[in-house]
């Protein structure tokens, strides 16, 4: 009910803005709507979108897959931690834009240069979350598992997916987010489609009324994605944890 | 068949690299079904001998034997069930599914029908504590080693617990080692008694022959068998006192 309020009254705002400013500069939600409705019918919308969609989903695995078996192999062997840690460090620390423009310049204008400078810039945060719950992985579950005669499989289901999850329901929140806005950028400098292609676009033809139909239903996509698939995700690795379950 | 266990040496490496043994010149034979305690106070190296025993701790002198087709359970300190999963998960995890059925049948004689959808922080300690022994005999061991199974528990419920734990452990002729603090625990459930050694590094200090078949607390012969217990400690602290002053 207050989240439907924040909304609401959000939209008001925004129409009060347009009413007392240059609409070419903030045009009104409804004016948006029309644009957006019209490019919806047009196809144009849902192909941008699938683009973006799917850029974004290919990164967001790539960086989660590669970076959960490096996080996890860096939190349970010295050697490793030791040889990857500077690279973890200096990955960090280069800022997203470099890694683009240089996987740019390195491997072409192409969709796997775009998709892996993304999940290139989402890999070292995967890499310490998923490091710090491999570190924290407690010893007495890995004796019962011991004495016990677990199964690899067994050990992986029962004892170390289930003290990682918290961790990597951490890292997909953050890492979904931080993707998608990397896409954007990846699309707008190289790409050309989807939704960041269209931004750009928008901001060249000075169209701000098809730079916000772009813009705001893919914001409000990956809210629907956030809000249906990855807390629901949370919620269910952390139940154990809660009082009521 | 024999459990041999032979230590002739464990050290405790700390941080600092300092060494210091803990265990010394450990040497005892379990027989094929025969009960053993080894009894000593709170932090003599109980639980470290019960770690080498279960393969837990490699880092040691010496050599632990039996047969390669004999199947371990063991009941921690702490009940140490999974908290991510419910106790009927807890059990079927590490029972063998041909064991299923006896598995049902130990869940009805602890009481634990009413409790299998339970996570294990809704369970009171006495009904965890239940749990970990059913686990530990649901695999049918060949070996059972129980440390300190009963501790924070109440004298009645121990007692229930191990008059259970008794009639199992004889019907399925089960060699079982048991590690306590608790002398009258020691004396019900064993028919062999090793006093440990309060000094640092613990051995073996003497062995006591225990009733067999096993009599209740309130019999002659365990009351003596306690005297006999006490006097060998009292005298362990008279020597300790003269070596210190």
């Amino acid at each position: 009910m207050i989240r439907a309020l924040s909304f609401i009254s959000l939209f008001i705002i925004w129409q009060i803005g347009a009413w007392l400013s240059d609409p070419r500069r903030l045009p009104g939600p409804f004016i948006v709507a029309e644009t957006f409705i019209g490019e919806a019918q047009s196809g144009a919308l849902l192909t941008h979108l699938l683009a973006t969609t799917l850029r974004v989903s290919a990164a967001f695995l790539l960086a989660m897959s590669l970076g959960t078996a490096i996080g996890y192999m860096m939190g349970r062997i010295k050697t490793i931690d030791r040889l990857l840690d500077p690279w973890t460090v200096v990955l960090l620390n280069i800022p997203a834009l470099v890694v683009i423009v240089l996987s740019y310049i390195w491997f072409g204008l192409t969709e796997t240069a775009a998709i892996g400078a993304v999940a290139l810039n989402k890999l070292p945060n995967v890499i310490i979350t998923i490091r710090e719950g491999a570190r924290s992985l407690s010893h007495e579950f890995e004796d019962l598992a011991t004495v016990f005669n677990f199964s690899m499989m067994n050990r992986l289901r029962h004892i170390i997916i289930p003290q990682l999850g918290p961790y990597i329901a951490a890292t997909m929140r953050t890492g979904l987010s931080l993707v998608w806005k990397l896409v954007l950028i990846v699309e707008l400098l190289g790409r050309s489609n989807g939704i960041g292609f269209q931004i750009n676009l928008a901001f060249q033809l000075f169209d701000m009324r098809l730079l916000l139909a772009y813009a705001l239903p893919f914001i409000a996509f990956m809210l629907i994605i956030e809000t249906f698939l990855v807390q629901p995700f949370e919620q269910r690795v952390s139940r154990w944890r809660s009082n009521d379950s | 068949m024999t459990l041999d266990v032979s230590i002739d040496a464990k050290n405790f490496v700390s941080d600092y690299n300092r060494s210091k043994r803990v265990l010394n010149k450990i040497y005892f034979r379990l027989a094929d079904g025969e009960v053993c305690a080894i009894l000593g106070p709170s932090g003599c190296g109980k639980t470290t001998l019960m770690r080498i025993i279960a393969g837990l701790d490699k880092d040691f002198t010496g050599d632990v034997t039996y047969p390669k087709h004999w199947r371990l359970g063991a009941v921690f300190q702490e009940p140490r069930l999974l908290p991510w999963r419910s106790v009927s998960d807890n059990l079927k995890i590490s029972t063998p599914p041909e064991q299923e059925a006896y598995c049902a049948k130990l869940v009805e004689v602890f009481g634990l029908n009413n409790h299998l959808d339970f996570f294990p922080r809704q369970l009171s300690l006495g009904l965890a504590r239940r749990v970990a022994l059913v686990r530990a005999l649901a695999v049918k061991p060949d070996i059972l080693l129980l440390d300190e199974p009963f501790v924070s528990l109440d004298k009645q419920l121990t007692h229930d617990l191990i008059t259970e734990l008794s009639k199992i452990i004889d019907a399925s002729h089960i060699t079982t080692l048991l590690v306590t603090h608790d002398i009258d625990e020691a004396i019900i459930l064993s028919d062999r008694l090793y006093l440990l050694s309060k000094t640092t590094p613990a051995t073996i200090q003497e062995v006591f022959d225990a009733n067999s078949p096993r009599q209740s607390l309130s019999s002659e012969f365990t009351r003596l068998l306690k005297q006999k217990i006490l006097v060998a400690l009292s005298k362990e602290q008279i020597n300790e006192r003269d070596e210190e002053g």
